[in-house]
């Protein structure tokens, strides 16, 4: 059939291709001088064009990309501060012990109890109250922008950034599309055509921080970062170390991929073009009902399905034991040694295991396990227990006798911009990918550099001190 | 239900819309499939959006939907099935979701194919609409963005349009729903035969390639006898189209399914 075919194209001549399209193009150029006609008055000023002279330009571009991206984050920061705190005070303060006495009214046996109140549904209230503020917030001002037209200009800024680095300039479109969730992110990849750059935007993906990690930093930068400020420049200060760690990905996800090209996927840049379409004002309201709705909610229930049975593993974990210890707190003492190299310890490595199906749970696990290896019995409701704290403040007196310091506060920022992807992400990986090798390097590759720049910060932090 | 009892109705708008039911995503036991095609970023999701009652998600950025999207409307008491689909410049192109709208468009063999043209960059956008209607005859042409194109200094002359294209040309503005019953009404008379499209085909094939195509056409009869579109397929044989060659070798071609590799449900976008 094939021969049958080159056969025959010998016989019509080579550029059967260029003559049809030719004529397409000729048949469209008529037909569309035919029918457009042309009113006299040329509007006299045009705001596109003013607009992308400025977002798009050589000096202002990306200052305004950068500016644009802390409005953002400050907000999403600023604004999610009271409404997690009042969820908290429904959901954990009062609710918990409300089902809690409810339980144990009903003689529900010790385990049960256990399992499904203090790990199953405290997991999940957590999730919700420290996820959805930030995601109500974020969602829809990035929605806005979307709809207004300024992801392509944000491409168009980045691509000699991405070209540089022998990636394509789609990918800045894929890197945002990131910084909702990941997964997404790389099923956005398909917009690139080449598949040596399609592999780079699905394995640098990951250096965007996703949703299910922005509250991880908030509440960190907040304890560490913005303590070292004073009370009225907190906010400012813990913004900005947000803010570092995401453009420390941004930054990361060049590198990474100027990297691949040197060694692992060399090849030619393609070239494409990107329409910049006209600035369209945002449907405001449809835009907040659609973002809610859709998006946050979405993204919310995923989370909660992962919560639940979260939830009842940490709770098992650190209430069976062997030899009168959990099996959390024998995991603990025998990683410490190797973590604090990193400035890390076996808690967080262990949450960060457990957190595997989901990143929002890296933080509420963390606290729990600090707080059944030391013992406090001031705080929540008892050994094992998954609890919210009233204030940060309170968060802050269980972590620092947990051996926490400015240190691991930076390096748990660092550590969760730089590990593996979610399990949803991964399994996305490889369903794009068709490729057990490419996902194990999208998989790996992160948790390779974590550990490199988590130890650097540490023996610098020594070193300083 | 009958449909021409009250002829005088029928072209009222105010009556179409009334006769439009969104389905959502219950759209079992159709009598159409409807895909909806078009250049990236002309509003083809704000479109199914409009006919479905659904909320895929919207955007201002080429390249925003890389999957089908599947919904359903009852119009008229029939139901259609409404696929949404990647954006694409040419049905000659090689990115996964560009793909996913050549394979529908070509394999998937639609009822209507409502294309989604960008009014304020006509020409660019009719190359594709060209293309699609040298592989299929149920087509009708949306012009939207009519709004912009005005504030832009143009107006698009739907009527000869319409005439030189050989098929029915509707101009909406399907942010604000502006047109979408004529739309409506127009979907439905191409998909029952009331009315009959005649599309504009390119004189430019020369007795040679006609004949190469036709013997082509022939021996693909033999290979794979269920294979819609095989005048497309020969005419990119001949061009030494890899991907197409490639799926002869590996003899894909035979048994395209389009409900792989790509199609994700609504629900999980």
């Amino acid at each position: 059939m094939i021969s049958f075919a080159n056969k025959l194209r010998w016989q019509i001549g080579e550029n059967l291709y260029e003559t049809l399209m030719e004529s397409i193009y000729q048949n469209a150029s008529e037909i569309a001088n035919k029918s457009i006609t042309y009113s006299d008055k040329k509007p006299p000023f045009s705001l596109d064009r003013a607009l992308d002279k400025i977002l798009t330009s050589k000096y202002f571009g990306l200052p305004i990309m950068l500016l644009m991206l802390a409005i953002v984050f400050w907000l999403t920061i600023q604004g999610s501060n009271y409404p997690s705190s009042l969820l908290a005070n429904v959901l954990v303060d009062y609710l918990h012990p409300v089902l809690s006495n409810f339980f144990i009214k009903l003689n529900f046996p010790f385990w049960l109890k256990g399992l499904l109140v203090d790990g199953a549904y405290l997991s999940t209230a957590w999730v919700v109250s420290v996820m959805l503020p930030p995601m109500a917030i974020f969602f829809p001002l990035f929605t806005l922008l979307e709809d207004f037209g300024y992801l392509p200009r944000v491409a168009f800024n980045m691509d000699a950034l991405y070209r540089k680095a022998g990636a394509h300039g789609k990918q800045a479109l894929t890197m945002a599309m990131g910084f909702g969730c990941n997964a997404a992110g790389v099923i956005a990849t398909r917009i690139i055509d080449s598949p040596r750059e399609r592999l780079l935007a699905i394995i640098t993906n990951n250096f965007s921080l996703c949703n299910g990690r922005w509250p991880t930093q908030i509440l960190i930068s907040t304890i560490f970062i913005g303590g070292l400020a004073p009370a009225y420049l907190a906010g400012l200060y813990s913004s900005a170390a947000v803010i570092f760690v995401a453009v420390l990905g941004i930054v990361l996800s060049l590198i990474v991929s100027w990297f691949l090209t040197k060694t692992l996927l060399k090849g030619e840049i393609s070239a494409f073009s990107l329409e910049l379409p006209p600035y369209r004002p945002p449907r405001i309201l449809q835009t907040l009902y659609t973002s809610l709705i859709d998006r946050t909610i979405f993204v919310l229930w995923r989370a909660i399905v992962f919560a639940l049975p979260a939830g009842m593993l940490i709770w098992l974990v650190s209430n069976i034991t062997i030899n009168d210890i959990s099996i959390a707190n024998h995991f603990i003492e025998k990683v410490n040694p190797v973590a604090f190299w990193f400035g890390l310890n076996g808690v967080i490595v262990l949450a960060y295991i457990i957190a595997i199906p989901a990143n929002e749970l890296v933080i509420p696990t963390i606290l729990m396990l600090t707080v059944s290896q030391l013992g406090i019995s001031e705080f929540g409701a008892g050994t094992g227990v998954l609890f919210e704290l009233e204030s940060i403040a309170d968060t802050e007196k269980i972590l620092t006798p947990g051996a926490w310091t400015l240190l691991t506060g930076i390096n748990l920022m660092l550590f969760s911009l730089l590990h593996n992807p979610c399990s949803t992400t991964i399994y996305t990986i490889y369903k794009e990918t068709k490729s057990l090798k490419w996902t194990a390097v999208s998989t790996f590759l992160p948790i390779v550099i974590g550990l490199i720049v988590t130890f650097l910060v540490t023996q610098i932090y020594y070193l300083l001190n | 239900m009958s449909t021409s009892e009250i002829s005088g109705c029928v072209n009222c708008p105010v009556h179409n819309s009334a006769q439009l039911k969104k389905l959502g995503i219950n759209m079992e036991n159709f009598d159409f499939v409807v895909a909806l095609a078009g250049n990236p970023n002309t509003g083809k999701s704000t479109v199914f959006n409009y006919l479905t009652g659904l909320r895929q998600h919207t955007g201002n950025w080429p390249g925003k939907t890389v999957t089908r999207a599947e919904g359903g409307f009852e119009y008229e008491g029939r139901k259609f099935k409404v696929v949404d689909l990647p954006g694409t410049y040419s049905l000659l192109s090689t990115s996964v979701d560009e793909e996913v709208a050549r394979d529908f468009i070509l394999f998937g063999q639609p009822d209507v194919t409502v294309i989604v043209v960008d009014a304020t960059s006509l020409e660019r956008n009719l190359n594709l609409v060209l293309q699609i209607l040298e592989i299929t005859d149920r087509v009708v042409l949306c012009l939207n963005l009519i709004d912009e194109a005005k504030r832009n200094g143009l107006l698009v002359d739907d009527r000869v349009l319409s005439k030189q294209l050989g098929i029915p040309v509707i101009p909406t503005i399907a942010r604000s729903g502006f047109g979408i019953d004529k739309l409506l009404k127009m979907i439905f008379d191409v998909a029952t035969g009331n009315y009959v499209t005649k599309p504009l085909k390119m004189k430019t094939y020369s007795q040679e390639l006609n004949s190469a195509i036709d013997s082509i056409i022939q021996a693909l009869n033999e290979e794979f006898p269920n294979l819609p579109n095989k005048r497309w397929v020969a005419l990119r044989l001949l061009e030494g189209d890899p991907s197409i060659i490639n799926a002869i070798r590996s003899g894909e071609l035979g048994n395209i399914n389009i409900n792989s590799p790509s199609t994700v449900a609504i629900s999980e976008k």
